[in-house]
């Protein structure tokens, strides 16, 4: 079974953002970019399913500007066999991202798609959603847990009031939480290994796409700054405080 | 504008979350409530009743007993043939249908609003709350998910709508449900509770964290919530996660403690009216959002805590 996996280039998890003064946006000059973490894990897992036999070959694929074979080569590095970028620096939204993705579905044949949840530049949660609807598959969101028997894929959720399980036809897209593995960091071979594996470059165009936003962005701020607070020295500054506050 | 928008609920109950996507709907246009799920009248007669609620469409039917999406979303693409918006709450349950929905409809979904600034334009956090980005649609229907902590809930009582039956495609013959593990517990509800008690990795392991942590909730009547590392740890289960990526709460007081403050915790919390934090370390970054900050080992302040307000 083949299995595709998508990746994205965002601000690394540890850089704390910094609206433009302009209000256009987030500055992203000169600023550590890194995998989104959730597809690190969408990458792990289907490393982990190839160990297991499972899977057969992984293709990677990210929607970005050049830069994008990077976080590509990380993908490769840990266990992926091939990558394929589609290249472009305009913005993509997450609806353009799963037309994409749609299209190489339908060239490539996964029998499993697993992408991240949500990227943690827009936090939309869409993409694996829309390519489900797109590609009219089941949908597993926000797995803690995959397992594939025979031509079902069982995935157990994370949801608000706990864990749900559903079991999908395949092929099916799985999304990502936290919960589901927790992703290798890749061995100075294998980074070596991964700059000969291949990557195809592609444009949205070859895949008769249209990627122009249907999201115009107005302007981006910063949130309302929180007052200062104050240093309490005692627990019972705290018992008046709650009391204060009508909650003790 | 006509407005759809998704009920919540267990099929027996209408959850919170509802309440506060039918005020952002009903600052886009004329509010109809979707009730798609199985013996799930009671739900739609309660949501009759919702103020703000013109009209309630009950789908009533095995095949969306479970919510699947597979399912939902083409009954829920049907009906947006007579609607120009679909709001659902961004809860785990309408973050999964919503985006189904908006494919199926050709439309770009706007996720997480906070606020309603125009009939195309509203604000929505991206990079974990760091930045509010203001967003305009071009798409002819809107299909959106609502943040509770952006809305107020619209009353339970004071509307009288009527009830009518929809039907969709039924059973997509793509998924099906297995099983669910929902945790029963007397506290209050993670995201409605008026107080919330978080408790982060300094609390050592699960019992460490119960034996710590539910006496002061107990006593304050407060839901009990969690850091990703305490999650990740072991100590609770995933539903406790406060965060970018777990539950976002705003309560009238949260209590952090030993929760260092990552941005990915501050994300979910940092919309509390008053946020209390209880660290050994001055300079952990919760002790820079917090409005009260006490500097003290844990272990002996939250039991001093608890002794002092019973």
């Amino acid at each position: 079974m083949k299995v595709l996996v998508g990746v994205k280039r965002v601000i690394d998890y540890n850089v704390r953002p910094r609206v433009k003064a302009d209000g256009s946006g987030v500055d992203l000059a000169n600023v550590k970019m890194s995998m989104n973490p959730f597809d690190e894990i969408a990458v792990e897992e289907a490393v982990r399913l190839k160990e297991k036999g499972v899977a057969s070959e992984i293709v990677v694929v990210s929607v970005g500007p050049a830069k994008a074979v990077d976080t590509l080569r990380t993908a490769l590095a840990m266990g992926a066999d091939r990558g394929i970028l589609v290249q472009t620096d305009e913005p993509v939204e997450p609806l353009a991202v799963a037309k994409l993705f749609h299209a190489i579905a339908q060239e490539e044949a996964p029998g499993l798609v697993i992408l991240g949840k949500q990227a943690i530049d827009d936090d939309s949660n869409q993409t694996g959603q829309m390519l489900a609807a797109l590609w009219g598959r089941g949908q597993g969101t926000f797995a803690s847990a995959v397992a594939i028997e025979g031509d079902a894929v069982t995935v157990t959720r994370e949801v608000d009031g706990g864990l749900e399980t559903l079991k999908l036809s395949l092929p099916a897209v799985v999304t990502t939480d936290l919960r589901l593995n927790e992703p290798r960091f890749a061995s100075l071979p294998n980074i070596m290994k991964a700059r000969s594996k291949p990557v195809a470059t592609k444009a949205p165009a070859d895949f008769g796409v249209d990627i122009t936003p249907r999201l115009k962005t107005l302007s981006v701020a910063e949130p309302a700054p929180r007052k200062a607070g104050v240093k309490v020295e005692s627990v019972d500054a705290l018992v008046e405080k709650l009391k204060e506050l009508g909650v003790a | 504008m006509k407005v759809l928008v998704w009920a919540e609920h267990d099929n027996a109950a209408l959850k919170d979350a509802t309440l506060s996507a039918v005020t952002a709907g009903g600052q886009l246009g004329e509010v109809t409530l979707l009730v798609a799920g199985a013996a799930c009248a009671a739900v739609a007669d309660a949501g009759a009743k919702v103020a703000g609620v013109s009209a309630v469409l009950l789908a009533d039917d095995a095949v969306y007993g479970a919510g699947l999406a597979e399912n939902v979303a083409p009954l829920v693409a049907g009906i947006m043939g007579e609607f120009d918006a679909f709001v659902a709450p961004a809860t785990t349950t309408g973050k999964n249908i919503a985006p189904r929905v908006a494919a199926l409809l050709d439309v770009m979904q706007i996720s997480d609003i906070l606020t309603v600034e125009g009939p195309k334009s509203f604000t929505r956090p991206i990079y974990a709350g760091n930045a509010i980005a203001t967003v305009e649609s071009s798409d002819a229907k809107l299909v959106i998910t609502a943040r509770a902590t952006g809305f107020a809930k619209a009353a339970r009582e004071g509307g009288s709508a009527s009830v009518s039956p929809v039907s969709g495609s039924g059973d997509a013959g793509l998924s099906s449900f297995v099983s669910a593990q929902v945790a029963v517990s007397e506290r209050p509800e993670l995201t409605s509770a008026k107080v919330v008690v978080s408790g982060g990795r300094a609390l050592k392991d699960a019992q460490t964290f119960a034996d710590t942590l539910y006496p002061l909730a107990d006593r304050l009547n407060a839901a009990v919530g969690a850091s990703r590392a305490a999650v990740d740890a072991g100590f609770v289960p995933n539903d406790y996660q406060v965060g970018q990526t777990g539950k976002i709460v705003a309560p009238e007081v949260y209590i952090a403690v030993g929760i260092s403050g990552a941005i990915q915790h501050l994300a979910g919390m940092k919309d509390s009216k008053t946020i209390i934090a209880i660290n050994k370390d001055p300079d952990a970054p919760i002790m820079q959002v917090a409005d009260l900050a006490l500097t003290a080992d844990l272990f002996t302040a939250v039991p001093e805590l608890v002794s002092k307000l019973a």
